[in-house]
């Protein structure tokens, strides 16, 4: 999960530059000769800049290559299984359906009818799976496969006016096996 | 140990007088945003009934106020810094503040009496898209009333920019290109000037892009006929959004790197290569890193977006690298006198430095297509600002009232200290878990599930708010022997 591994990053960067400007805080009342320190300090600098170029780019290499746009653009390699056409207006959205299989790949083409929305599906335990914007006069496409039945909440993720905050529409994701076969009761969840 | 309290004997008192008067309706300003910050927070934690129009709107002055006096403090410490290496106009500085404080009676006629809520942004069409919840006229009187600041902003760093040729030549030696690209002669511009030079570079393209959406939506208000490209829009305010708010930080920051070494007594050179090149990176990278605002906009230009994420790693080299780092060099083993002013400059450090590693996490596509406008956002840039730019501020007119009207701290000032550093944390932490947890920002209702934040964030911000309470106290208390007190010969 991206927002656990967010989270996880984050303190531990925050903590390690919050360690450092402690230690320097209590030191800071030992006097060294500047020279000594500027050297030590400036020796030690290129090592950890290498290390956080090459953080950095495997960061860059490892996430930068799946990216969500190609669809948008007409470049998507794999077609959808299932497209929804979402439009959002000042303060509902409307959907073409929001009754969705599981295991399926669905394509969300949303467009906005008057301001910039955020069209963002939260599962049940609150987080968001995927988003993109709603615009006026674009069309951008998010697809997501959901893994998991049930219900899934549409807010809007972007600033809109009076009722932005209740801007919600319900999705109901079905079990993947009744959609393929109605009458199986072979375990649903993936 | 060198004396931090030596006043400058290169700067007039009628220019130090400016720069209160900038630093002081920050100040004031400062405050009552924070307050409004908190009503927001009671109301999100259910401990204050606020009606959504009201939110709303307490929203957008919260937003237009903060970023204003960010950019009115950030100014104020550039002009007082540069203003002893070049001629700035006393007259351009005025105006500066004159237009800043029209501008600003017009922002609160359009939201308290207009009705006007779009938010800050003004993200287009909004504004001519209120359902009932606003007045044209109210939007129009912002958006009028956000140009009229602009322009103060645009005259004052096209002001900069003609001092800095006048003494230096170009924009290229205010950047120290000949001691960085050629042979470093040790005679760079001070940090002063470096950083004023990067800063009137980009705010004047932010600026002039700001100021021409901002038209279009005024004309847009009044003939709906005419339209622009909700995308191109949208560029156009991130763009100039962006880089305002990266300015108020490297304006700022002169004061670290001016300050610091008076209580550390050592020098903090600007004519060296590592210094001058993460200037000039840092002028083009604050200029093309702003599509990480708009990487949810899928019909972008791939590229820019893919820029974006990089951009935004690597932008955070030169802070951490060189200014962070710098200011720990600086002060390590230094024997420091410590003060309020110190203490917050060094803080100020640590709350950039600190602030840009959840941003940058954020930046990264993947994370935010699940974390964008989540309290994620608010969660890392209240981080750089409050306990960076806020403090670099803070400390610096800390500095100004013991220097030039013999403030000397009280344990209350220590006190203030860590509870402001405590509680920002505090603060902002409630923001970065809220949104790891899904918490959408900018809503005037949250779910129960995330009420306890919002709860948390709001005995955190009366930490804060009382910790400035007292900076606030202290400053108004000296300013007006600062004000009078005499040039040292």
């Amino acid at each position: 999960m991206y927002q656990k591994a967010a989270w996880q990053v984050s303190l531990i960067g925050i903590g390690l530059i919050a360690a450092v400007y402690v230690l320097v805080y209590l030191s800071s009342g030992n006097p060294e000769e500047f020279g000594t320190v500027k050297k030590r300090m400036y020796a030690i600098r290129p090592y950890w800049f290498l290390a956080l170029v090459t953080l950095g780019t495997w960061m860059s290499i490892d996430t930068l290559a799946d990216l969500p746009y190609a669809a948008t653009h007409g470049k998507a390699e794999q077609p959808a299984d299932i497209t929804v056409g979402v439009t959002g207006h000042q303060w509902y959205w409307d959907m073409d359906r929001t009754e969705i299989p599981a295991g399926k790949l669905v394509a969300f083409r949303v467009t906005s009818a008057d301001v910039n929305h955020g069209f963002a599906i939260y599962n049940a335990d609150h987080q968001v799976v995927a988003q993109t914007q709603a615009m006026p006069g674009y069309t951008n496409v998010v697809r997501h496969t959901f893994r998991r039945p049930g219900t899934y909440t549409v807010r809007c993720l972007e600033y809109c006016g009076l009722a932005h905050h209740n801007m919600t529409k319900k999705i109901t994701v079905t079990p993947a096996e009744t959609a393929a076969a109605p009458h199986s009761h072979a375990p649903s969840a993936t | 140990m060198s004396n931090p309290y030596q006043p400058d004997s290169a700067i007039g008192r009628p220019e130090r007088q400016v720069v209160l008067a900038y630093m002081a309706t920050a100040g004031a300003v400062l405050v009552l945003m924070m307050l409004l910050g908190l009503i927001m927070r009671l109301s999100q934690g259910e401990l204050l009934g606020v009606p959504p129009q009201w939110f709303y709107r307490i929203l957008t002055l919260h937003g237009t106020g903060m970023v204003g006096i960010a950019g009115l403090a950030g100014a104020g410490i550039m002009w007082y810094f540069l203003r002893q290496y070049v001629e700035l106009s006393l007259g351009v500085a005025w105006a500066n503040l004159g237009l800043f404080l029209t501008g600003v009676v017009l922002i609160i006629l359009g939201i308290a009496v207009g009705g006007y809520a779009g938010a800050w942004t003004f993200l287009y069409p909004l504004p001519a898209h209120p359902m009932g919840m606003w007045s044209t006229w109210g939007a129009a009187s912002f958006l009028f009333g956000l140009l009229l600041v602009g322009v103060g902003f645009l005259l004052l760093h096209l002001d900069t920019a003609r001092a800095i040729i006048g003494r230096y030549g170009s924009l290229g030696k205010g950047l120290g290109w000949p001691q960085l690209f050629g042979h470093n002669d040790g005679n760079a511009p001070p940090p002063a000037v470096v950083a004023s030079t990067m800063v009137l570079i980009v705010n004047i393209l932010g600026l002039v892009s700001g100021a021409a959406i901002v038209v279009m939506s005024l004309v847009n208000l009044y003939f709906p006929a005419f339209e622009v490209d909700a995308l191109l829009a949208k560029n156009m305010i991130y763009f100039f959004g962006h880089v305002f708010i990266n300015a108020t930080i490297y304006m700022a920051i002169i004061a670290v790197y001016h300050l610091l070494p008076r209580y550390t007594g050592r020098p903090w050179p600007s004519s060296n290569k590592a210094f001058l090149g993460a200037w000039t990176a840092s002028t083009l990278m604050v200029i093309i890193v702003y599509p990480h605002h708009i990487l949810m906009d899928f019909a972008m230009p791939e590229w820019m977006n893919v820029m974006g994420q990089i951009i935004s790693y690597t932008s955070g080299l030169p802070v951490l690298v060189v200014t962070a780092y710098g200011a720990i060099t600086n002060v390590h083993r230094s024997e420091i006198r410590w003060d309020l002013a110190s203490a917050l400059l060094v803080l100020s450090t640590f709350g950039w430095a600190a602030g840009i590693i959840p941003a940058m996490v954020d930046a990264t596509i993947v994370v935010n297509q699940v974390m964008h406008n989540t309290t994620w956002v608010p969660g890392h840039f209240h981080f750089y600002l409050l306990l960076g730019m806020i403090a670099m501020a803070l400390g610096f007119m800390s500095w100004l009232v013991k220097t030039y009207a013999g403030n000397t701290d009280t344990a209350t000032d220590r006190v203030a200290f860590w509870v402001y550093a405590l509680g920002g944390l505090g603060f902002v932490g409630m923001f970065l878990m809220g949104g790891r947890d899904g918490e959408p920002r900018r809503y005037a209702q949250h779910l129960a599930e995330w009420v306890p934040y919002d709860q948390a964030a709001s005995a955190f911000a009366v930490l804060v708010i009382a910790a400035t309470a007292v900076f606030m106290w202290r400053f108004f208390a000296g300013l007006r022997r600062a004000a009078t007190a005499p040039v040292p010969a």
